[in-house]
């Protein structure tokens, strides 16, 4: 979890991700974000997420994105 | 035909009950639109103001269009304000403008008071502006008005740091749409999704030549790009076969290899304009989808939209570089070296000039930076005639065609020869699994920096770039890094790179 808010702090710093709960229609990850993101999960978890990942739901808080990461690392 | 709301209104006669834009959940039918802007319009004329600029807060909606269309019933010109964008850089925009008036909704009504402070601008809530229709008013605005008046001033980031705004009139717009119209066949049956923010010239063909044409133009929230596969499904959904989108957005879905996914089923033109579209996404695009007609749009905010074309007519190998073709129809372009001689020789490099009765009339309240772009045409003096020099360096392909080679400001002298940093980007962009790739100059250091995303070691890049580069093109710094920061055009941010690659190391 730690590791997921550094991230997320390095693309958004000042915001408390561990307590925030409508990153998506907070407007607080904007589009361009959310691909930064991904790229950088992608990167430092070693995972893949595909398009059919890429769905808001999955970005709601950083307890969905720990859970996606989590879900995609069993898979491999 | 003096105005282009006369064009609109023709349509508008024609498509009565047709949709003219959508969002995601509400759209608005041609005779609708109509009267909103109208009723806004009319709101807008009472107070008194004729050829004035009116500052409009972007919100990518509906709403917006009205009010865009509504100032220009009422006889003013409208300036987009970016509702996102830093405040600090809106206020500079009203600082150079100076607005007696500024339209928001709701919504954007904090963002408004916020920007008037200090000045004497007065702001309507459009919302409780709608009442009735003042045709009388109306009409003796047409009446008054000329085809030269401004329909709009569009803020482009100046590479000095203080934004320019392009004036744009309607004979510009009435002249420059019917190349757009007839080039790419837009008509009513013509169902576009826009990508592009309204504050970018990339958005006025595909918006204009709907207003014209009675086209539906659907509005893609922005969110959309980063959940690519909603994209695809609303393409679907509305059955979109237009889509002129910036490469980025484009890439975008190549790089994430969403047609695996899922495809676009209706889209038959895909056009794009603003950067250097590599053809290895484009590649991944004509593979997916071979029935698509592809073109490479290039041109500036001061030509309207678009100045030269190419139809994507023949294959490319990845690490080609992709034409951006010949001239509009009723524009001529040519190619002036550095002695100020017209080049017409294959294979040399010069800047492209433009003359067409679409180019802008200039910045606006700055003589300096008009006077700088906007010249007298060097290839004739017996009249007047203003031509604008683009910036841009080209040169003639054998095919007549010419080919982008990056910006003027963007041509480095290093190890004493003249690099342009373009021509990097182009040769280590093609390179396998690389998505994206920046190349920048530290003066100071004066070195090549190259920064790039994507799957390869950087000892592996290196070598490869050794043998497609000469050597004094060689990056003398290779960063890689997960994420390249965009600007709020959607562009690659080369200025902060520039001041900041440092950080990246």
């Amino acid at each position: 979890m730690e590791k997921l808010l550094n991230i997320l702090n390095k693309i958004k710093p000042n915001i408390d991700f561990s307590k925030e709960q409508n990153l998506i229609e907070g407007g607080i990850l904007t589009s361009f974000d959310i691909i930064r993101l991904v790229a950088e999960l992608n990167s430092e978890f070693d995972i893949e997420i595909t398009p059919l990942y890429i769905l808001p739901e999955n970005f709601k808080s950083a307890e969905t994105i720990l859970k996606l990461i989590e879900k995609l690392q069993e898979e491999d | 035909m003096k105005n282009i709301l006369e064009q609109f209104e023709q349509m508008a006669e024609r498509f009565k009950d047709k949709t003219l834009f959508a969002e995601v959940e509400k759209s608005i039918t041609t005779s609708e639109f109509k009267k909103r802007c109208q009723q806004l319009g009319t709101e807008i004329a009472k107070l008194g103001l004729f050829n004035q600029p009116v500052m409009v807060i972007d919100n990518r909606d509906i709403k917006t269009l009205i009010s865009m269309f509504a100032v220009v019933y009422s006889g003013n010109h409208y300036v987009l304000l970016d509702g996102s964008s830093p405040i600090e850089r809106l206020n500079k925009i009203c600082a150079i403008i100076e607005p007696k008036l500024m339209l928001c909704q709701e919504k954007t009504l904090g963002t408004a008071n916020e920007l008037i402070k200090d000045r004497q601008c007065k702001i309507l809530q459009i919302e409780n502006c709608f009442n009735e229709i003042d045709l009388s008013l109306l009409n003796n605005i047409r009446q008054r008005s000329v085809s030269t008046d401004c329909v709009y001033i569009l803020f482009t980031s100046g590479s000095t740091g203080v934004p320019k705004g392009t004036v744009i009139t309607h004979a510009n717009l009435l002249s420059y749409l019917p190349w757009f119209i007839n080039c790419f066949n837009i008509d009513e049956n013509t169902i576009f999704a826009s990508q592009t923010p309204f504050y970018f010239s990339a958005s006025v063909s595909d918006l204009f030549s709907s207003l014209f044409t009675g086209a539906t133009f659907n509005i893609i929230p922005k969110s959309y790009f980063s959940f690519p596969i909603q994209l695809v499904r609303f393409l679907n959904e509305r059955q979109v076969n237009t889509i002129y989108w910036v490469p980025s957005a484009l890439c975008l879905v190549a790089n994430i290899d969403l047609f695996k996914y899922e495809k676009p089923k209706f889209l038959k033109k895909v056009m794009f304009i603003g950067e250097v579209m590599p053809n290895k996404q484009l590649n991944y695009w004509r593979n997916a989808l071979p029935d698509v007609e592809f073109a490479n749009l290039f041109g500036p905010t001061e030509t309207v939209d678009v100045c030269t074309y190419y139809k994507v007519n023949r294959p490319f190998r990845d690490d080609e570089t992709l034409p951006i073709g010949v001239a509009c129809d009723n524009a001529e372009t040519f190619i002036i070296d550095q002695n100020g001689k017209e080049v017409t020789s294959q294979n040399t490099i010069g800047e492209l000039y433009v003359r067409a009765p679409y180019v802008a009339s200039g910045y606006y309240k700055n003589d300096e930076q008009t006077k700088k772009a906007f010249v007298q045409n060097p290839l004739q003096n017996n009249y007047p005639e203003i031509v604008y020099r683009t910036g841009d360096l080209v040169m003639l392909n054998r095919f007549g065609e010419y080919e982008y080679c990056g910006r003027v400001d963007f041509q480095i002298k290093h190890k004493g020869y003249r690099i342009e940093l373009g021509e990097i980007e182009r040769v280590a962009g093609a390179i396998e699994n690389i998505n994206s790739v920046v190349a920048i100059f530290d003066k100071e250091a004066d070195k090549i920096v190259l920064i790039y995303t994507g799957k390869i070691k950087k000892e592996e890049f290196y070598s490869t770039l050794t043998t497609k580069l000469p050597n004094y093109m060689l990056p003398e710094i290779l960063i890689k890094t997960a994420n390249l920061p965009i600007n709020a055009n959607g562009k690659i941010d080369r200025k902060l790179l520039t001041n900041s690659y440092k950080q990246l190391i």
